[in-house]
């Protein structure tokens, strides 16, 4: 029998990440909370780690219906552009606190979410993905339309006055980055309860074989607009933050296409179905452009224009794309994983 | 098998009346009866394409009959939704593996607890104690069908991977955990070589003997389906030709001239 086991687990070696955190987990938030913004500089914590932070929530939204649920979405940034602008009305026209007012975007975000997610019991697959588009250029076109959306102003722009929870000015940079964790931190612990729980498991049956899901007693419709929904929620939040938190003010061009492309992104090459991948996909996002400018100056000083760079940059992520949807469809939160188990059992198996 | 209580025990557990279904005008099921009593097995044998997984298909609702009607448990169907269905206390496998293929075979077993699931959903997001309680129930459920499968090597491995023959106990696993009234098998033994034919249908038994569980299914090794089964219905065509003990079955001539083939 031991045989026998030896084989299969040589067929099928992927054990699942259940209980890996152990130590590390609160290692890292430790490394979070405490040393990072004692070692960072404004810039850093500003500029580079809070859009880091916001990308990933971003990322684990659509993650959540698209890599859990197997629901295509391009709508992201039209559901993000929601999350903002539902949270600019609440405090501007409403006069609610802002850490409620993002709460509420959430929800009002996830209603919308729900109601672009009625389709997915007809449609499937692509053509889902074209229907979500319908909701990326609904918003874009809702959000500029109606000045009463960004409160008439005349550059079509939002932005909060001051920025301040519960009594706290979190304008600084400190600031921004410690609530941005902690919303990160809260809305993941959340997305790993969920997808460790039934619910979770739901949306996993569906995205593998719907009608096997139904045939167990799952409720595959239901599962899949929750999932919408959920997903819709982060992808608000995520954009409340990137409107205030990160870029101060913003417009509806800073949620268009590209922007659901972005996170798409974030997911393929994080990794579909992973958690941690979101983070990896979005680090890698949002530091590849970084690198490329220092190596470009370091080696190129000055010879390379701005324009050519940007171009290799997308050039780059074209590739990768690609490589990564033919050679590791899971992203590289599972190349990091086999990485990590072919170390750990280095010397007898590499 | 208890002695009777009541007349519900007496009545079938599951009674097909007149069930027809055709696609775009190709008759797959013509006007088919029969009764399942509650605790027997019940095979479902006939050539390829003789309807037989059509049938299971009408009785758990992934399709609509044309006509006719499907009672389970005293109650009357003619359409009704797989997941219903299922949350009635149907179950079934599929001929080919219907598992969900990026999971592990926990999380496979576990999602086939579906309609015991009571908590609701923000009571899971944030894991207030009611979830894991129940997810702790739930795994302990989980964990007993994994045993009496002998599925526990298995446990955490993503079942895409894992050979045919494990992948079929999977799904029977997945099947069984619900606590099904009725379990559907189709083809539980197909593409196995003799030896884990003989321990499939032995699960087969004890799912029916230890665990009273009434199943129907569709097995071509008539061998296997004369020694496993009480009752045999035989279909040609999507027509009953046939139905009886396993010795009814044997003598009946319609079927030895559409199926067993001449007895030398």
């Amino acid at each position: 029998m031991s045989h026998v086991l030896s084989q299969t687990a040589r067929l099928a070696p992927t054990v699942l990440p259940e209980r890996r955190f152990g130590l590390r987990l609160p290692l890292l938030l430790l490394l979070a909370f405490v040393a990072v913004p004692l070692l960072g500089s404004d810039y850093w914590l500003g500029a580079i780690l809070v859009p880091f932070l916001v990308l990933s929530l971003a990322g684990l939204g659509l993650n959540l219906l698209t890599g859990y649920a197997g629901q295509t979405s391009l709508g992201s940034g039209g559901f993000m552009a929601v999350g903002a602008f539902a949270t600019f009305g609440f405090v501007v026209h409403g006069g609610v606190p802002l850490p409620l007012a993002v709460l509420f975007a959430g929800l009002v975000t996830a209603g919308a979410g729900l109601l672009f997610g009625l389709p997915s019991d007809r449609i499937k697959g692509f053509y889902l993905m074209v229907s979500s588009l319908a909701a990326q250029f609904f918003f874009e076109w809702l959000f500029q339309k109606f000045p009463w959306f960004y409160n008439y102003g005349s550059s079509g722009t939002i932005t909060l006055p001051r920025l301040e929870a519960f009594g706290y000015d979190i304008g600084t940079a400190v600031g921004r980055y410690y609530v941005t964790l902690t919303v990160v931190v809260l809305l993941t612990w959340i997305a790993v309860n969920l997808v460790r729980s039934q619910t979770g498991r739901s949306w996993m049956a569906v995205r593998d074989m719907d009608t096997a899901a139904a045939v167990i007693g799952i409720r595959v419709y239901r599962s899949k607009v929750l999932a919408f929904a959920v997903s819709s929620f982060y992808l608000g939040v995520a954009g409340a933050l990137w409107a205030f938190l990160y870029l101060g003010s913003a417009s509806v061009q800073s949620f268009g296409i590209s922007r659901s492309f972005q996170i798409l992104f974030i997911i393929i090459i994080g990794g579909m179905g992973s958690i941690a991948g979101n983070f990896i996909g979005a680090a890698f996002i949002s530091l590849l452009p970084l690198a490329i400018d220092h190596l470009a100056q370091a080696f190129f000083a000055g010879h390379v224009d701005a324009g050519l760079l940007q171009n290799i940059q997308k050039a780059l992520f074209g590739v990768l794309i690609i490589g990564f949807l033919i050679k590791e469809p899971d992203g590289l939160a599972r190349l990091f994983r086999t990485l990590g188990e072919r170390l750990s059992s280095w010397p007898l198996r590499f | 098998m208890g002695s009777p209580r009541r007349s519900e025990t007496t009545a079938p557990l599951l009674d097909v009346r007149g069930v027809s279904l055709s696609f775009r005008g190709v008759k797959a099921l013509s006007d088919l009866s029969f009764a399942v009593a509650r605790g027997e097995i019940c095979a479902l044998i006939g050539p390829n394409g003789a309807g037989k997984s059509s049938l299971l298909n009408v009785l758990n609702g992934v399709y609509v009959p044309d006509s006719g009607e499907v009672v389970f448990r005293g109650e009357h169907f003619r359409q009704i939704e797989p997941s219903e269905a299922a949350r009635r206390g149907v179950a079934r496998t599929f001929q080919n593996n219907a598992l969900f293929r990026k999971m592990s075979t926990l999380d496979n077993v576990l999602a086939g607890l579906a309609r015991h699931t009571r908590s609701g959903f923000l009571t899971q997001a944030l894991r207030l104690p009611g979830a894991r309680r129940e997810e702790r129930e739930l795994r302990a459920r989980a964990e007993t069908i994994l045993e009496f499968l002998d599925l526990q090597p298995y446990r955490d491995l993503i079942v895409g991977g894992l050979a045919y023959g494990i992948q079929k106990r999977i799904e029977l696993a997945r099947a069984l955990v619900s606590s099904p009234t009725l379990l559907l098998l189709d083809e539980p033994l197909a593409g196995m070589n003799a030896q884990e034919k003989a321990e499939m249908s032995e699960f087969v038994r004890d799912i029916n003997r230890d665990l009273g569980i009434t199943v129907v299914l569709i097995e071509h090794d008539v061998g296997i389906v004369m020694n496993l089964s009480d009752h045999i219905v035989v279909l040609d065509y999507g027509r009953k030709i046939g139905d009886g003990t396993p010795e009814e079955i044997r003598s009946n001539a319609d079927v030895i001239s559409a199926y067993l083939g001449t007895v030398h």
